[in-house]
Formats: structure tokens, sequence, C-alpha cells
């Protein structure tokens, strides 16, 4: 937790510091109540260590100037009064990764990882959800005088697909623990830099721990507020509502009111489209199925460089099969799964990113979406 | 193998006992879909070589722990959000399990693809004869739709005679 000193200097700063502080509902160390919150008059607040981030953000797009005052609460309480033990699990390191974490969570992981790894790690703002959290990616990239080429990967497209972000987190820790003693991972990042964005429906993620499990969608009202969520990975650019989607809003398939409708969509679309002459391969994470597949959804024609896609794809496989025997099958979208329309795999092929795969990790309907933690191991490491 | 009835599968399986693995059946079955109607079951039928595990004792001691239930016995989310089933539900969960292959048997066409993903809801409800009944919502996942559907099944079960589903 940290506290800021702000002092704002307009009347319009003034009530974007009330309204964040109330609708955050921050703790505030001077002026006790938002509404005494005045432009000219000092600023005291502390913000719980999940939102600093997000709270240093929304001043910098105000730009309204602050001080970090107390860098860590916690310290400074500790120095005042013994303590027994840290109740900051999390935060201090030893983070399970064969647990599923709430975002809340995720969202400190994503601190931590950036902190403990300074030299390799950083934190990027990618964008905002329709209930305005704030996504975050993790570039993993070696220091080097050369542009390289990039490997993106998003995990959670999905709300229920929880093995899938759980997936995105167990990579980015096997990257950052071997990569002093594994030459495999040092060569791969002389050459690439890894994007991963841990969850990307976000909002949909929290519904699926506090509301309804089995959640898939985004959390955008329709229909005057009657009717939520947009099936994301039907919403994007990419022969949008033409096959395998609903244009009805309580359908799990609704593919949106236009292709990219979405925030979250258009934050992924925007960035990709931006980077995409250096983007060499996309993976997109979900569940469940073991599958890997290949574009596209939304027709049998295959992509012009279908062999090597399918090449790469088999071999990957293969070396899946390898670690526990788990068989997954590969080939496009439209052959073996159904078809479907939007999907962000296709659309980033139809720009021009030569290698486009979606994932479909374990199980095969056994348990489904609701896979046992003690499945996150090996599905993470069969798929490492 | 295509008909002029409708479209025949004619397939080989392997059964393996979850509770009991390493040990598998050799199946043989042949599956009718119905031209044209989708209200209609597939038609089924299969031969088993081999034989799958006792469990006589298993259903007898579950049967006694229900039938001496003081409270009818009553759970939601099985599993729950982590995908953990506390054990003395482990077989309320399988026999949830075995009811959701008969709806999805009398809910499958060939353009559907169904499973259980969670039991949303159980009760028993005790009876005067010698079956056990357990109401069920189930939820059931189908791939092509991406839908989740709550199905309520209503469950006898007993020893000797096993499972039988009867719908609400």
């Amino acid at each position: 937790d940290q506290v800021l000193h702000i002092v704002p200097e307009t009347f319009q700063q003034a009530q974007h510091l009330q309204l964040l502080c109330s609708t955050l509902m921050l703790d505030l160390w001077k002026p006790l109540l938002p509404e005494d919150i005045r432009a000219g008059e000092d600023l005291h607040v502390r913000v719980p260590a999940p939102l600093v981030q997000e709270v240093k953000d929304s001043l910098d797009q105000h730009m309204i100037s602050y001080r970090v005052l107390i860098p860590d609460v916690q310290k400074l309480v500790d120095q005042s009064m013994p303590r027994e033990r840290s109740s900051h699990r999390q935060v201090s390191g030893g983070y399970v990764y064969t647990e599923y974490h709430p975002m809340e969570e995720i969202y400190q992981w994503m601190t931590q990882i950036q902190k403990n790894n300074s030299e390799l790690v950083t934190q990027h703002f990618l964008g905002k959800t329709f209930e305005n959290r704030t996504m975050y990616y993790l570039q993993i990239s070696q220091p080097s005088n050369k542009t390289k080429k990039i490997i993106w990967m998003d995990c959670g497209i999905h709300a229920r697909e929880w093995i899938s972000p759980a997936f995105c987190q167990w990579f980015v820790k096997e990257i950052l623990q071997n990569y002093k003693s594994d030459p495999k991972i040092r060569r791969f990042l002389q050459n690439l830099d890894l994007y991963v964005l841990p969850v990307l429906n976000i909002d949909g993620y929290i519904y699926s721990w506090e509301e309804d499990r089995l959640w898939r969608k985004n959390r955008s009202p329709y229909e005057n507020g009657t009717c939520y969520g947009t099936d994301l990975n039907r919403n994007f650019n990419s022969s949008w509502g033409s096959v395998g989607i609903s244009f009805n809003c309580s359908s799990d398939i609704f593919c949106g009111s236009g292709p990219e409708s979405e925030p979250e969509t258009r934050a992924v679309a925007q960035f990709i489209k931006s980077r995409k002459s250096d983007i060499l391969c996309y993976l997109t994470i979900h569940s469940y199925g073991q599958l890997i597949l290949t574009p596209y959804g939304s027709t049998t024609k295959p992509p012009h460089n279908n062999e090597e896609l399918m090449k790469v794809a088999k071999e990957a496989a293969a070396a899946l099969t390898g670690k526990y025997g788990t068989s997954y099958r590969v080939g496009s979208t439209a052959l073996i799964l159904y078809s479907n329309s939007g999907s962000s795999r296709d659309w980033v092929h139809t720009i021009g990113i030569p290698f486009s795969y979606t994932f479909e990790l374990r199980d095969t309907g056994t348990h489904g979406f609701i896979l046992p933690a003690n499945q996150i191991q090996p599905t993470c490491e069969e798929t490492m | 193998d295509i008909d002029d009835a409708g479209h025949k599968y004619c397939l080989e399986l392997e059964l393996e006992d979850v509770l009991d693995k390493g040990r598998t059946v050799l199946c043989a079955a042949e599956v009718l879909y119905p031209l044209g109607s989708t209200s209609t079951a597939p038609e089924v039928q299969v031969t088993a070589q081999g034989e799958l595990r006792s469990t006589e004792e298993a259903d007898k001691e579950f049967y006694n722990r229900i039938r001496s239930l003081e409270k009818e016995l009553v759970a939601e989310n099985i599993p729950d959000s982590h995908g953990n089933v506390p054990p003395e539900l482990e077989p309320i969960h399988l026999l949830a399990w075995a009811a959701s292959g008969y709806v999805i048997w009398q809910n499958s066409t060939e353009n559907t693809k169904f499973h259980l993903a969670q039991v949303q809801h159980v009760k028993q409800v005790k009876r005067s004869d010698e079956d056990l009944q357990f109401d069920y919502v189930l939820l059931l996942h189908e791939m092509v739709s991406q839908e989740v559907i709550p199905w309520e099944v209503t469950v006898l079960w007993h020893p000797q005679r096993g499972a039988r589903v009867s719908r609400d």
C-alpha cells in the first residue's frame, strides 16, 4: 500500500479526485471526506497495493501531479510495532501456481513479477474493460539493440476457462525461473520477445468467481441492461457475424453489436494492429478440448500457409503427448470443431500474422471447465 | 455409414472404469440418428465383451448410509468452483454422471456435443419403497452453441435394480 500526496490545481482536478476516492473507496488521510477535497489544498490518500498502478495511471491521464509520501505502509507499521508473522502471503513471494487465483491476486502477481525480474519484465497498459478495469500485459524481453520479433499469448478470453489464465501465469514463471539455467530459453529470448496477457476478459473472470462459475462472455449490457455479455471470441473483425454466432444477447455466442464493439476486443486489436509487422506468432489459450486449432473457423478453405501451420502444430502436439500421454488433435476449427466467425485467431491471421493458433487445454469433457486444481501442474507442464 | 432412414454409425469403443483404471471392456455399438426429426432420441444398440468389476460392497455401503440419514441429503455445486468433490458426495456425483448420460442420449443429434459441466443442486427425497430418490439440477454444456443448460432430472437408485431416470 502507498500513501500519495496530491495537490489538485483546478476545480476539475479536485472533482476527479473526489470521484476517484469515492468510487474506489480509498482511505483518505487528509481531508477525511471526499467532499472536502479542494483545489490548492493538500490531499493525502492511502491506496491499497492492487490499486496503486491504476490510481497512478488515472492521475497521469488527467495530468494530476503527485508525490509518493509513503512507499510501503506495511513496512512503516512493522517498524513501529512488533509482529509475529507476515500476512501478505502472496506479495512477499511464494505464489502458489498450482491453485486458481482471483483477479486481485493476479494483479498483485503481475506487479511482483515485474519487481522481482525487472531486467527482463515490464508491465504495460493495454486498455480498459467495460467495467473500467485495467488490462495489463507483461513483456518479457532481453535487453538488446536489435528489434526482435514478438510472440503474443493471451489467456482468459472466456471467463469460465480458468485453466487458461493459470497457464499464462505458469508460463511466465517457467520462463523467468529457468532463464539463467536453460540455454534454450536464453537463445529463445535472444531473438524473440514474449508478450503475455494473463487475463483478457477480466470482468467476466471476476464474475465467474463471484456470481456464475460457468460464465463465458464479457459483462457489457445490452437491451437496456436486461441482458449481459458478448462472446469476445466472436467479436473480432474476421467474417464477423456470418457463422457460428448469435445476434441474440442472451446467447453464449452473441457476437456483439458490431465487429470490435467491445472495449476488450478493441484493446487487443489496436495493439496487435500497431505491432503487426513485428508479431511472428499469435497464441490464444482456451479450454477445454485438447486441441491445437489453426485458421479458419468461418470457412474450410485453408489459409495460404496451411502446410507450415499444420507441420508446426503437429510437432507441438507430439511434444505435448510425449510428456504425460495426453493426446491433442490438430486442425482447422471449421474442420475439426465447429464453424465460427469473429475469432481473434482468424482475425490475426487475416491481417498478415503468419502463425496463429488456438490452444484448447485439458480436458475432453470429464471435468470440462471445472478442471480440478490438481491438474494445473501436469496441464501446464505438458503445454509448456 | 449412411442409411435411408437416417445416419447410422458403427463404433468400436473401449470402456474404462474410472474407479478401476487398467481394466477395460471392449464394446461394439450401433447408433442410428433418425432422418429429419430432432426430437427423437437416436437408437442405440450396444454389446459388451467382458465384465466390469463388482461394486456390490460399495453399493451396499452407500445405500445404507443414505437410508440411515435423519435429514434428507441436500448439496450444491458438485464439483465446487475449483474442481473439488468432498469424498462423501462422490457417489452422488457419479450417479449424476450416469443420469446425465441418459439425458444426453435423449437429446443428442449429429450436431450436438454434450458434457456434464456441474451438478448445480441435488436433493434427496425419502421414499416409502426401497429405492433411493435424488432430484438433480444438472448443468449440461453443449459444445456447438457453447450454452450451459440446466436440466431437472429425478433419479431412482437401488443396489440390485440400478439407476433409473424419470424426468420432471
